[in-house]
């Protein structure tokens, strides 16, 4: 390195560099130091604690504004290990209802890692309020103890557990991963304080309280110039119907298998029920929940398991809605076009069986729900003559079931949605071997059997669709966050299906029209005074017997409600789930119910107790 | 004292002024870490259970490292200069597999109740690395001589090569280790380039990025800005010489400049979280004031403001005793003097800190030896980087960059590393009698 002449006097540059920046720190303290009065401190000798405001969650209102979650107020008593000198222990102890090992072992897991000597902790969790009470009184004699004010959930209804999701005790993981979360905070764990959490949860807010020598509180810190205010965490308006939500559970109750109502014009999930379901209430607070859970937890009927979102149900003949829309928008199938049914699929030896022998067209194949005909239809829908292919024409066929949400997230505002399953080639490729699969032997596709399943809110919004003629909104549960009542845009754009006919839609109404009149499978259903368009499906179950799938929507023009409803081991779908699904509609339309012995019996209806259950298979 | 020392002394031809304030520092050091974790249940000095005892066991070493840094022959450490970066490099690479996690952290060796960063120790190794590489007689890092194009890579060979020198390690901590703040101190070793002739030109463009970054980030409107850019790039055109070199140049300058504008906030966007909450309070933009960051670098500032002139007096801060301050005996040790000893002890920290520096920079021009001329002119920046970022982030000038203050903050790897960084330098400068040109 040839050291220039001129090189030389870069030292006099680098130089100046740092002089000139040491020269702005020096001025910068000066400034922070000497001139800014804010950061002096009046009463040097007090100490100072640092104390976190709890913000209260979020309340959440349904459609009408009626509340669904509250707030009730908890306490928790704090301690500071290091500054806890001279506490009237035996006092603490008594008020506590405390031995003096249990004391001693709990101030030993304050000092240690993750706590600290010098860090806050809990010491009791969630005190009633009398507890509180007597405790408040003395709080003078328990020096490094103070309690403070939190807010838990409370459930006016203890309805619709699923959805709403419980709160919990932030870990480890989510500690590390946001840094907003500290030890001892809540999150919401499931369903709606999930999804919303960052909504719910509001900001934590620090006050620095000023203590003299007596560890009395003597006032803020700098007449709380630092401190920061909790926010209180915003409501939701939830789009969810309290009313219809209860009279659905009260239903659903004694049955196994999930609902979910949609208003179609808008996406709003009116009731979601996942049935058997659990009081809310059970939930709340540490011990409540560290009690009540494992219970729940070992239950054979799985309550804990939302079915509405995760329970992947084969759709049964409820299916043959999307073969008929798909089969006419090939062309392959028309309002006019009849199939002969030999009490079955003839070519392949009359399987899937059907239910009697007749010739039907379109509409009344829909309104009975012949599986012959749409064993016919989907055959043909894969095996036409444009695709040289067979595996070409099936994945036409999925692709087009797979716009109306099966197979897919939905992407709703729920977490922990499953998303189904529609077969793919490459599935069949490695059962049957490639190429060596074809329209007959993947026939049970066409009347929703086989490996072909959806969750329920898939079926919900399937219903929606069709009711829409072509279009949904993602299904979601809120409306409104805080004042602003608006909702991710996601939320307000219309999803086009793969078929968009009108006329495809209307022979498919029809057909579900007819099945609520004379001869058809949900007769036993119908309801006074209003038209509602419906179809059944009986959902083959290898462990035992079927289940039974309803879907409709009502009215006819302008549909007001798309149910989706499926109960576990109950037989055939107009049997059990039909008059349920009915019965809601009539209440959601009309405020009453004009059915009572139908209602009174559905209501009665257990069928769970006794039976053997075997619901593991949806895991 | 006239003594003469021989020339066989181990002290022959150490600075005795460095040394000295060295020592100080040390000293100063230790002294505020205890008071940093001072309470009224551990009073014994030496009880190494606590962080003050640590340190001085640290320090200890230190003094043994520094003696033994002493006693071998300059002459070893220019020849091994490759070497040592060498095996640290590969240290740091294996330290995220062989190493134990401590705290989240992967850059740790445990050994028993020890703790080692060999990142700490890249930066004396990359400083001697460096030297050597730049030292060659015959090597020129970059041509005076007015360039074309198509010459470009050719000469800027070796200034491509020096800077890898600085991007290797530095990648290799940020992206194996993720310590951003050890990563980030090599950048501060292009002042050493710019000493060895790297054209000024490159610094002001960095300079450049820095202000639009922070530009862009503060500027609500990116059109505004780039206009404001389009705008004070013709005025620049009305006043250079319009050749077709420099048109071409300053466009370059201007598309570079917008694309570097628009490319930040997308930029910004990737970073972490928290590193994105620093720099929000730092500029002061955002809805950042509730945040526990801005709260930390607050605290930091009311620790350091409630001092006053004179301080609360040793042992007196009511501020760094009740926790207020994150990392207040490591990185925020700043704030114990800001508070105990208010601005005439902040003041004379900082004093003692650019002393040491200017007076590295003092010893290195007389350097006979490029390499030892380099070598000090490394670790120069290196200090200077780290007193510059530490104080300035306590201060709220800087965003908040884990890195220690030299010789003060807690920790033995950071002292050790720059214990050795400097003493080496002692050593060379002691040795530079004996070098012939």
């Amino acid at each position: 390195m040839n050291n220039n002449a001129h090189l030389g006097d870069r030292k006099f540059i680098i130089g100046g560099f740092f002089v000139l920046i040491v020269f702005v720190y020096i001025c910068r303290l000066f400034y922070i130091q000497i001139i800014d009065e804010s950061y002096k401190i009046s009463a040097a000798q007090n100490a100072i604690e640092v104390r976190v405001d709890y913000p209260q969650r979020g309340v959440v209102y349904d459609r009408k504004g009626k509340y669904l979650v509250k707030n009730e107020p908890s306490y928790d008593l704090m301690v500071t290990p290091r500054l806890v000198k001279g506490c009237d222990t035996i006092a603490l102890c008594q008020t506590l209802e405390m031995t003096k090992e249990e004391f001693l072992k709990r101030i030993k897991k304050a000092c240690q890692a993750p706590n600290s000597p010098r860090k806050e902790s809990i010491f009791e969790k969630q005190m009633t309020s009398q507890r509180y009470a007597t405790l408040q009184e003395k709080m003078y004699l328990f020096k490094g103890f103070y309690v403070q004010t939190r807010s838990v959930r409370k459930y006016p209804k203890p309805i619709a557990a699923h959805l709403l999701g419980y709160v919990g005790e932030v870990n480890k993981a989510i500690t590390e991963k946001d840094p907003y979360y500290k030890d001892g905070d809540y999150v919401g764990i499931t369903g709606m304080e999930r999804g919303y959490e960052e909504a719910l949860r509001g900001l934590k807010g620090k006050r620095k309280i000023l203590k003299d020598v007596y560890n009395k509180e003597v006032g803020s810190f700098m007449e709380g110039k630092w401190d920061t205010a909790a926010i209180a965490g915003k409501p939701l308006y939830s789009t969810i119907d309290i009313d219809l939500q209860e009279y659905g559970e009260r239903l659903m109750k004694g049955k196994i298998g999930a609902l979910v109502a949609i208003e179609p014009s808008t996406g709003e999930i009116l009731a979601i029920i996942s049935a058997p379901s659990y009081d809310p209430n059970l939930f709340v607070g540490v011990k409540e929940r560290s009690k009540n859970y494992p219970v729940l937890n070992k239950d054979s009927t799985l309550p804990l398991f939302n079915r509405a979102l995760q329970a992947m149900y084969p759709p049964g003949s409820t299916f043959k809605l999307i073969d008929a829309l798909v089969g006419q928008d090939e062309g392959v199938i028309s309002r006019g076009k009849t199939y002969y049914c030999s009490g079955g699929y003839g070519p392949m030896g009359n399987k899937p069986k059907c239910h009697g022998r007749h010739t039907l067209d379109l509409v009344n194949a829909i309104a009975q729900s012949c599986n012959a005909y749409f064993s016919y239809t989907f055959h043909d829908i894969t095996s036409q003559n444009k695709f040289p292919k067979y595996v070409d024409g099936f994945n036409n066929w999925r692709e087009k079931v797979m716009s109306f949400g099966p197979g897919t997230h939905l992407g709703t505002d729920l977490p922990y949605d499953k998303p189904g399953n529609v077969p793919s080639a490459a599935y069949y490729d490695k059962v049957f071997g490639k190429g060596r699969w074809f329209g007959n032997t993947i026939v049970s596709l066409g009347i929703g059997q086989a490996e072909l399943t959806l969750v329920p809110l898939q079926m919900a919004n399937v219903v929606a669709t069709i009711a829409n003629r072509g279009y949904y909104y993602v299904p979601h549960c809120v409306k409104g966050v805080s004042n602003a009542k608006t909702i991710d845009k996601k939320y307000r754009e219309k999803h086009f299906v793969a078929v968009q006919k009108p006329e495809y839609y209307l022979n498919v109404i029809d057909g579900m029209q007819k099945a609520f009149e004379p001869g058809g499978t949900a007769y036993a259903s119908r309801i006074p005074g209003i038209t509602a368009c419906g179809k059944t499906g009986t959902a083959e179950n290898p462990h035992g017997k079927s289940h039974a799938v309803f879907m409709a929507f009502a009215p006819r023009e302008n549909p007001k409600i798309v149910i989706a409803a499926i109960i576990e081991n109950a037989g055939f779908g107009g049997t059990w789930t039909a008059p349920i699904v009915s019965l809601m509609i009539e209440k959601y339309l009309t405020g009453k119910i004009t059915r009572i012995e139908l209602e009174k019996r559905m209501e009665a209806v257990d069928l769970i107790r006794g039976k053997n259950l075997l619901t593991k298979e949806f895991h | 004292m006239a003594l003469r020392r021989s020339e066989n002394s181990l002290f022959y031809g150490v600075d005795r002024i460095t040394v000295l304030t060295y020592g100080l520092l040390v000293f100063m050091g230790w002294l505020n870490i205890y008071a940093a974790v001072y309470n009224e249940e551990h009073q014994n000095i030496f009880d190494t259970s606590q962080k003050y005892g640590k340190q001085l066991i640290w320090i200890g070493g230190a003094v043994i490292i520094a003696f033994s840094i002493l006693l071998i022959d300059a002459g070893f450490y220019t020849v091994f200069s490759y070497w040592f970066y060498g095996i640290v490099l590969l240290l740091c690479l294996l330290v995220p597999y062989l190493g134990r996690e401590v705290k989240g952290s992967r850059s740790w060796f445990r050994f028993g109740d020890v703790g080692v960063q060999p990142a700490e120790f890249m930066k004396f190794a990359t400083c001697l690395a460096l030297a050597k590489f730049l030292s060659n007689e015959n090597l020129v890092i970059i041509s005076r001589y007015r360039l074309r194009f198509k010459d470009l890579l050719k000469n800027y060979k070796n200034t491509l090569i020096a800077v890898m020198f600085l991007v290797v390690p530095m990648l290799i901590i940020k992206v194996l280790q993720d310590e951003t703040g050890l990563a980030i101190v090599f950048v501060a070793l292009i002042i050493v380039l710019y000493r060895e002739g790297l054209s000024i030109n490159f610094l002001l463009f960095g300079l450049l990025a820095v202000v639009l970054f922070v530009l862009s980030l503060v500027v609500a409107k990116i059109t505004t800005l780039i206009i404001v850019l389009a705008g004070i790039t013709l005025v620049a055109l009305l006043f250079i010489k319009r050749t077709m070199r420099n048109i071409v140049f300053a466009a370059i300058i201007f598309i570079g400049a917008s694309g570097m504008v628009l490319g930040t906030k997308k930029m910004y966007e990737k970073l972490e979280p928290h590193q994105k909450v620093r720099i929000d309070v730092l500029l002061g933009i955002g809805e950042v004031d509730l945040k526990d960051e801005a709260y930390n670098v607050n605290q930091s500032k009311i620790a350091i403001g409630s001092g006053g002139f004179l301080g609360k007096g040793y042992l007196q801060g009511t501020q760094t005793k009740y926790n207020f301050v994150p990392e207040q005996d490591t990185d925020f040790i700043f704030c114990t003097v800001g508070e105990e000893w208010g601005f005439l002890g902040s003041a004379i920290v900082i004093f003692l800190e650019l002393f040491l520096i200017l007076r590295i920079i003092f010893l290195s021009e007389r350097q006979r030896s490029a390499f030892s001329r380099i070598y000090g002119y490394g670790v120069a920046a290196v200090l200077f980087f780290h007193v510059c970022i530490n104080i300035g982030m306590t201060i709220g000038l800087m965003p908040v960059i884990g890195i220690p203050l030299p010789f003060f903050s807690y920790g033995g790897s950071a002292l050790w590393s720059f214990t050795i960084l400097l003493f080496i330098f002692i050593k060379l400068d002691a040795n530079r009698l004996l070098i012939l040109r």
